[in-house]
C-alpha cells in the first residue's frame, strides 16, 4: 500500500465526492417533488394525468439509469435539447427517482385505511383537516422505510455518472487506475469515500425509522 | 419532422446486433439469478437461526454488499482482485461473480424478512396439533413464506437485469456497447443516429423488464 499516493490524491477524491453529493442531493430533492406530485395524482385519481403518470412510472422503473442517462445525454441533443453533463445527471436521477418516490408515497397513502378518513369526516373535520391531521401523518410514517431505502438507492445510483463524463468518484478512481496502475490504492480511496457519503445516511435513516415506527395505528 | 436517426435501426444487421447485445446482458443477469436465488434462500434461512456468530457474519456480509454501489463492487472485483491475487478474470466472469454476490445478499434479506413475518403462533399452533418440526415447515411455514417471497424475488430479477447495464463500464460488449458501435459506424450517413439507437435500447430494456414486473404485481395482488 502506497500511503503517500493515497494522501496525495485525497483532495482529488474530495472534489469528486462533492460532485457526487451535490448531484445526488439535488436529484433526491427533485425526485421527492416529482414523487409527491405523481403520488397525489394517483391518489386522487385525477383523470388523464393519472394515465400519464402511470406510463411515466412504468417507463422509469423498468429501465436502468445508465440507459436513461445515455438517452438524455447523447440522444436528446440530436433533437435540439442540449444541456451540460451535470444538469443531465440531475435530470436523469430525478427521472428515475421520481417514480420510486411516487410509489413509496402512494403505498403509504393507500395503507391508511378508509375507516380513518371516514371517522375523521364523521367527527366533523373538513377534507383539509382530515388530510392534514389524520391521513398524511400516518401515510408519512408508513412511507418512511421505503423513502429512506430510495434515498440510499439513488445515492448509490450516482455511481453511473462517470459514463456521461462527469468527474465523480468512479471517474476519478478509473482515471487514477489508468494513469498510475495504483489499483489497490485508488479502490481503497473509492470505497472509503463512498462509505463517508453513504454510512451517515444509512445510520440516520435507521434512527429515523425507529423513531417513527410507532406513529401509525395498528402496526 | 426532424431526422430522428431511426432508419439506422433498419439498416443491415443493426437490430439483430442490438438484440444479441441485449441477450448477452440478459444471459449474465439470468446466470446470476440462477446462482443467487438458491444461495439466498439458504443464507436467509440461516439468518433466522439462533446462533449469534452465524447471524453476525451473515449480517456483515449483507451490509457490506448493500452499502456499496454495484459499480464499486464491479471495479473491486474486476480491477482490484485481479491485481491483488494475480488471476485473470474476463469482464463477463467478473460481472457474474459480482451480481451473484449482490443477488445472494439481497435475496437472503428477502427470505429472512418473509420468514420472520410469519407470526410465532403459526409454529406453535402447528406443534400443538401434533405436527413434527419438518411437517410444520412443509405444510405451514413454507407455503406462506413462498407466497410472500415470489413477487419480491421476481422484482429482484428485474433489478438484476437493470443493473447488468453497468457491465459496459468494465468493457463487456453488451447492448449499450453495440449501440455505440452502430452510432459510430453510421456517423456520416446519419448523424442523428444517437437519438434513435439509444431510444431503441431504452425500449428494449423496458420490453425485457416490464412484463416481469407486471407478473410480480399480478401475483402480489392475487396472493394477498
Amino acid at each position: 500500500m502506497d500511503w503517500e499516493f493515497i494522501v496525495q490524491h485525497i483532495p482529488l477524491y474530495q472534489e469528486a465526492a462533492w460532485l457526487t453529493v451535490r448531484i445526488g442531493l439535488l436529484g433526491v430533492v427533485f425526485s421527492i417533488l416529482i414523487g409527491l406530485v405523481c403520488a397525489a395524482i394517483q391518489y386522487f385519481r385525477v383523470p388523464v394525468l393519472r394515465r400519464i403518470t402511470g406510463i411515466y412510472i412504468e417507463l422509469s422503473r423498468n429501465t436502468p439509469l445508465l440507459i436513461q442517462l445515455f438517452f438524455i445525454y447523447y440522444g436528446l441533443p440530436k433533437i435540439g435539447i442540449q444541456t451540460d453533463p451535470e444538469l443531465c445527471g440531475i435530470a436523469g436521477l430525478a427521472f428515475l427517482g421520481g417514480s420510486y418516490m411516487a410509489e413509496a408515497f402512494r403505498s403509504g397513502l393507500e395503507a391508511v385505511s378508509p375507516i380513518q378518513m371516514e371517522s375523521a369526516l364523521s367527527l366533523g373535520m373538513n377534507r383539509r383537516q382530515t388530510m392534514g391531521y389524520v391521513v398524511l401523518p400516518q401515510a408519512a410514517s408508513i412511507s418512511v422505510p421505503a423513502f429512506i431505502a430510495n434515498v440510499i438507492f439513488l445515492l448509490k445510483e450516482t455511481s453511473v455518472f462517470s459514463a456521461i463524463s462527469l468527474m465523480d468518484l468512479m471517474f476519478t478512481a478509473k482515471d487514477l487506475i489508468g494513469l498510475y496502475y495504483k489499483t489497490t490504492e485508488s479502490l481503497v480511496l473509492l470505497v472509503v469515500f463512498y462509505l463517508l457519503i453513504l454510512l451517515p445516511v444509512s445510520v440516520c435513516g435507521t434512527l429515523l425509522e425507529r423513531r417513527l415506527r410507532y406513529a401509525g395505528f395498528g402496526s | 419532422m426532424p431526422d430522428l436517426g431511426l432508419e439506422v435501426l433498419l439498416k443491415g444487421q443493426n437490430m439483430v446486433r442490438l438484440l444479441e447485445g441485449l441477450w448477452i446482458a440478459l444471459r449474465i443477469s439470468l446466470t446470476a439469478v440462477v446462482i443467487s436465488i438458491p444461495a439466498g434462500i439458504l443464507l436467509g434461512a440461516m439468518m433466522t437461526r439462533k446462533n449469534r456468530v452465524v447471524r453476525a457474519v451473515l449480517r456483515l456480509y449483507l451490509e457490506i454488499i448493500r452499502i456499496m454501489p454495484q459499480m464499486v463492487l464491479l471495479f473491486i472485483v474486476f480491477f482490484g482482485t485481479t491485481r491483488a491475487f494475480g488471476w485473470d478474470l474476463s469482464g463477463e466472469t467478473a460481472s457474474i461473480l459480482v451480481f451473484s454476490l449482490w443477488g445472494t445478499a439481497e435475496m437472503s434479506d428477502l427470505v429472512r424478512g418473509a420468514l420472520i413475518s410469519i407470526p410465532v403462533h403459526q409454529y406453535e399452533s402447528g406443534e400443538a396439533l401434533g405436527l413434527r418440526r419438518v411437517q410444520v415447515y412443509r405444510y405451514i411455514i413454507i407455503p406462506q413464506t413462498f407466497r410472500r417471497l415470489v413477487p419480491l424475488s421476481i422484482n429482484l430479477i428485474t433489478r438484476m437485469i437493470k443493473t447488468t447495464s453497468l457491465i459496459l463500464m468494465i468493457g463487456v460488449v453488451e447492448v449499450l456497447k453495440v449501440a455505440q458501435q452502430i452510432i459510430e459506424a453510421n456517423r456520416m450517413a446519419s448523424p442523428n443516429a444517437a437519438f434513435g439507437v439509444y431510444l431503441a435500447v431504452f425500449l428494449l430494456y423496458f420490453i425485457a423488464c416490464w412484463p416481469i414486473s407486471m407478473f410480480a404485481k399480478y401475483l402480489e395482488k392475487r396472493w394477498r
